[in-house]
C-alpha cells in the first residue's frame, strides 16, 4: 500500500522561519507528525513541525523556467547591496 | 542477595529485553518511517537498560559491569516479565505489546521518579519522557489498525488478545517490592493501567481481551521457550569474542 506523501518543515529554533527537510509517507496528518518528528528530530534539528500534504504544493514548472526567472537576472538595483548595514545587527 | 540490585535488575533486565525484541524491527517494519520510529523507541529501551544494569552491577558490588549482565548471564538469571521475551509476532502483535509495556513503564516510572534512590529516581526521571512517547505511538496504531480495514481490524485484536494473558505479571506483587522502601509495588499500578489500555482498546472499536489464565515466572527466573532463542542472538557475539572491543 502507497501512502500519501507529506513534506516536512522544521523550525531549528526560535526566531527562524521553518524550513522545508524533506518528505515521508504516512497515513494521515497525525502520523505524519509523529513520523516527522522521529525521522527528522532525533538529533535535536528542531522545536516545531509542519507537515503539509505534497499534493496541496503548487509547484512552478520547469518548462516555464525562462519566463519565471530569466527576467530578474540583469536587475541588480533590486539587491539590497547599496546600504551600510548597521553594525550590531546581525540578521538582517 | 540484596533486595535493591534484585530490583534494579528486574527493572533493567525488562528494558533491555524490550529493546531487543524492539531492535528486530529495523529493516522489517512495514514503512521506512517506521523502523525509524521503532530504532528510536528500542533505543530509548535500551539507553535505560544500560544505566539500570550499570547501577545494578554498582549495587551488586561484585565488579559486574552491564556488559557482564546483559552478556554472560543464563537464562535463569534474567529477571525480566515474559511479555518483554514474547515474539514480535506480526506488525499488530507488536504495537499491542507496546502498548501494554509502555503504559506500564510509564505509571511505574512516574512514581519511581519520587523515590529516596537518587539514581533510580535519575533514570524514572528522565525516561518517563521517553515512555509517555512509546505509549502515544503504540496508541496512534492500535487506533488504525483497530479501527482500519477488516484485516487490520482482525490482526490488531488478534494481538491484543495474544499478549494480554501475560500483562499480569507486570502487577504481581512479592516480599521482595514491600519490604524494599524505594521500590514501587507494581499492584498498585494496575487499575489506572487497565483504565487507561482499556479506553485505547475500546477507541480502537477492539474488544476489551478476556483471559482466565495469566502466565507467570520471569521475576523468578522462569521464562517461555522464546527466551533462549533470544538471549542466543543477543550475547552470542560478545561469548564467541571475550573481551573483544570495537
Amino acid at each position: 500500500m502507497i501512502e500519501p506523501l507529506w513534506e516536512v518543515f522544521i523550525r531549528s529554533r526560535r526566531g527562524l522561519s521553518h524550513v522545508h527537510v524533506g518528505s515521508l509517507h504516512a497515513p494521515d496528518a497525525t502520523m505524519a507528525l509523529r513520523n516527522a518528528r522521529d525521522v527528522y528530530t532525533r538529533r535535536q534539528e528542531g522545536v516545531s513541525i509542519w507537515v503539509v500534504p505534497a499534493t496541496d504544493i503548487t509547484a512552478s514548472s520547469p518548462d516555464e523556467k525562462d519566463e519565471f526567472f530569466d527576467p530578474a537576472g540583469d536587475k541588480v538595483y533590486r539587491h539590497p547591496t547599496f546600504y551600510q548595514v548597521p553594525e550590531g545587527v546581525d540578521h538582517l | 542477595m540484596n533486595d535493591l540490585f534484585v530490583y534494579t535488575l528486574r527493572l533493567g533486565d525488562d528494558a533491555l529485553i524490550a529493546a531487543q525484541r524492539t531492535a528486530e524491527w529495523i529493516a522489517a517494519a512495514p514503512q521506512l518511517e517506521e523502523d525509524v520510529a521503532l530504532g528510536n523507541i528500542g533505543l530509548d529501551q535500551l539507553g535505560q537498560a544500560r544505566t539500570l544494569l550499570q547501577y545494578a552491577g554498582q549495587v551488586e558490588g561484585a565488579g559486574r559491569s552491564e556488559d557482564d549482565l546483559a552478556y554472560f548471564r543464563d537464562e535463569r538469571d534474567f529477571l525480566n516479565v515474559q511479555l518483554c521475551e514474547l515474539p514480535n509476532g506480526d506488525f499488530a502483535q507488536s504495537i499491542a505489546r507496546l502498548l501494554y509495556f509502555a503504559t506500564y513503564q510509564h505509571l511505574l516510572y512516574e512514581e519511581l521518579r519520587g523515590c529516596a534512590d537518587e539514581t533510580l529516581a535519575g533514570v524514572a526521571g528522565k525516561a518517563v519522557k521517553e515512555v509517555a512517547y512509546h505509549v502515544d505511538h503504540a496508541t496512534q496504531w492500535v487506533l488504525r489498525l483497530g479501527d482500519g480495514t477488516e484485516e487490520s481490524h482482525r490482526r490488531m485484536q488478534a494481538g491484543l488478545d495474544t499478549m494480554w494473558p501475560y500483562t499480569a505479571e507486570l502487577f504481581t506483587s512479592d516480599a521482595l517490592v514491600e519490604r524494599l522502601e524505594v521500590a514501587v509495588d507494581p499492584s498498585t499500578l494496575h487499575d489506572e493501567w487497565e483504565r487507561r489500555v482499556t479506553q485505547v482498546i475500546d477507541e480502537s472499536t477492539c474488544a476489551r481481551p478476556t483471559s482466565s489464565y495469566q502466565h507467570s515466572g520471569g521475576r523468578e527466573g522462569r521464562h517461555t521457550e522464546h527466551f533462549g532463542f533470544l538471549l542466543a542472538e543477543l550475547q552470542h557475539v560478545a561469548r564467541s569474542h571475550p573481551g573483544a572491543s570495537w
